[in-house]
């Protein structure tokens, strides 16, 4: 039954890469709120989240990236996502996430892009 | 003329969130063997995860021991699912439905399924006895490829 859902983290260039992978619904955002609070809670406020290999996300996925943003951003930080697939780029769509969220389409694009923020004094 | 057939489906589960992957398997399912194409398949998926999530967390309380009932009618242009529970209810009408944005200023998580079920279903009623049997009816007019 597809209900597996794991975070890795790792760090590129001063930046916090988490990868998603599997089913982001109620019963796993937990799993994910807990790695991003952990980054949050160093202090490492550059998040890039990975979802080349998530497979699904529901509300309660969504609901984390809305947790934490405002709190990142206003450390001078973001949440960049990246290489998410069709089925779940509709989702962030119909909610209106592409207009709030930067999403590209890879890591190292999205690392190039806290690199043009800070060229930019963002 | 061909016989509108319908087909009916039902599901109950423990009210438990690990078992969202069963129910969206179930009506994944269903739509795939009535010949949805993958976006509509995807759409019927999520706004039942988004009920079932609201039953079992809100209604419930996440108590394990309660049931979830998941209705899946298959006619020849609709797929209409209900979602049974018989937990505390609410008044559809109190729900304030907050902008995303106002949301992400509140650094709120919630608030979202009953939006993702009314932007993805083409109707989406609700009928509450609370402690009874609350229900909620979800329609999506089916486009077959």
């Amino acid at each position: 039954m597809p209900n597996s859902f794991s975070v890795s983290g790792s760090r590129q260039e001063g930046i916090s890469v988490l990868a998603l992978d599997g089913f982001l619904d109620a019963h796993t955002a937990p799993a994910f709120e807990e790695a991003i609070e952990k980054e949050v809670s160093a202090g490492h406020n550059r998040i890039v989240v990975d979802c080349a290999r998530l497979a699904y996300i529901s509300s309660a996925g969504l609901g984390v990236f809305m947790t934490f943003i405002e709190e990142v951003r206003e450390a001078g930080g973001d949440i960049k996502i990246c290489a998410v697939i069709p089925k779940v780029g509709q989702v962030f769509e119909i909610l209106g996430f592409n207009s709030l969220f930067e999403i590209v389409g890879d890591i190292p694009q999205a690392v190039a892009r806290f690199a043009h923020s800070r060229a930019e004094g963002g | 003329m061909v016989a509108n057939f319908e087909r009916t489906f039902i599901l109950h589960v423990p009210s438990s969130t690990e078992n969202l992957a069963l129910i969206r398997g179930f009506v994944s399912n269903i739509g795939k063997q009535a010949g949805l194409d993958e976006n509509q398949v995807c759409m019927i998926e999520i706004a039942v995860d988004e009920a079932c999530a609201n039953v079992i967390e809100h209604a419930y309380g996440s108590d394990r021991t309660k049931e979830v009932v998941v209705r899946a009618k298959l006619s020849d242009d609709t797929i209409e699912i209900q979602v049974e529970d018989t937990g505390k209810g609410f008044d559809p009408a109190s729900v304030e439905q907050k902008e995303v944005t106002r949301l992400i200023q509140e650094r709120k998580s919630g608030g979202l399924g009953m939006r993702m079920m009314k932007l993805v279903m083409d109707e989406v009623q609700y009928n509450m006895k609370p402690g009874e049997r609350n229900e909620l009816r979800m329609v999506k007019k089916l486009k077959r490829p």
